[in-house]
């Protein structure tokens, strides 16, 4: 059975992510830090993306490089970044470096309850600014069909 | 009873948790409208409107604009419409990711029950 993922923002510079899956710890953890593993779960079929290489050195200090291909791209894009702290099975902590300066630091860490484990992933922005801009840049039109999905979300938040 | 805090996510959520207020926002997607033209149309009294403008205006959803003895009221920013259509794009694309990597954690789980205790690494 699917579990509930939930999106907030936090504050001004935080969102944050959260949701149970099924399965201890250190399996959770070990899907996110294999490669092999990562690959299959990372690019979601909608998005039309390709993942034409993953090198993931997954401890603290190492590196990551993931390159994608889209068909409206004139040429793949490369997200990358460092691992500032990897403590299995409990916590990953990764920077976006592919943005320069306002790069975006993540968190995610992994916490056993029972045979579940609940994962929070935590983005940090550099800025309110940045964030702003990020949700500014994508933002899209239709106020009435922005208000119907607000007015889901408060349903989901319990009025 | 509705918490204020500061931050201007729950100020606009605290803002919308009123139906009248809601649907004043609905009206202003529209046009433009005065107080005095909000308040007939909610069958309201002008104080009563004014004070549903207030919140709105302090939650940014609202501007509002003086002109001779009328106030005119429209659309804010529209700060938290965006804001919560990009947050839910946002959601739903971990929401997918996290769908498949169910299935990863599913199989990693058999597969290292059926290898056993011993040969767990």
């Amino acid at each position: 059975m699917k579990n509930l993922t939930t999106a907030e923002r936090k504050s001004e510079r935080e969102l944050v992510v959260t949701r149970t899956f099924n399965g201890p710890a250190h399996i959770v953890f070990e899907a996110w830090t294999r490669p092999d593993l990562f690959k299959r779960w990372w690019v979601p079929k909608s998005s039309g993306l390709t993942l034409l290489s993953c090198e993931m050195d997954v401890r603290t200090g190492g590196t990551y490089r993931l390159v994608f291909d889209h068909a409206s791209l004139e040429q793949p894009m490369a997200f990358f970044g460092r691992y500032i702290e990897v403590t299995p099975p409990s916590r990953l902590v990764w920077t976006n470096d592919e943005g320069g300066e306002n790069g975006v630091v993540t968190t995610v860490t992994f916490e056993e309850r029972g045979s579940e484990t609940f994962v929070v992933l935590h983005d940090l922005y550099p800025s309110k600014d940045a964030l702003d801009k990020a949700i500014a840049s994508e933002s899209t039109g239709g106020f009435t069909e922005q208000f119907e999905q607000l007015d889901e979300l408060l349903v989901t938040m319990g009025g | 009873m509705v918490q204020y805090t500061t931050t201007r996510l729950d100020a606009s959520f605290a803002a919308l948790s009123d139906a009248t207020r809601r649907g004043v926002l609905e009206q202003l997607g529209r046009s433009d409208a005065s107080i005095t033209d909000l308040a007939d149309k909610f069958h309201m009294t002008l104080t009563g409107m004014k004070k549903h403008i207030g919140v709105l205006e302090q939650a940014g959803l609202v501007t509002t604009k003086k002109l001779g003895r009328v106030r005119t009221c429209k659309l804010g920013p529209r700060q938290l419409a965006e804001e919560t259509a990009w947050i839910e794009a946002y959601r739903q694309l971990w929401a997918s990711r996290f769908d498949k990597l169910d299935e990863v954690v599913e199989e990693l789980k058999q597969k290292k029950m059926a290898d056993g205790p011993k040969n767990r690494k």
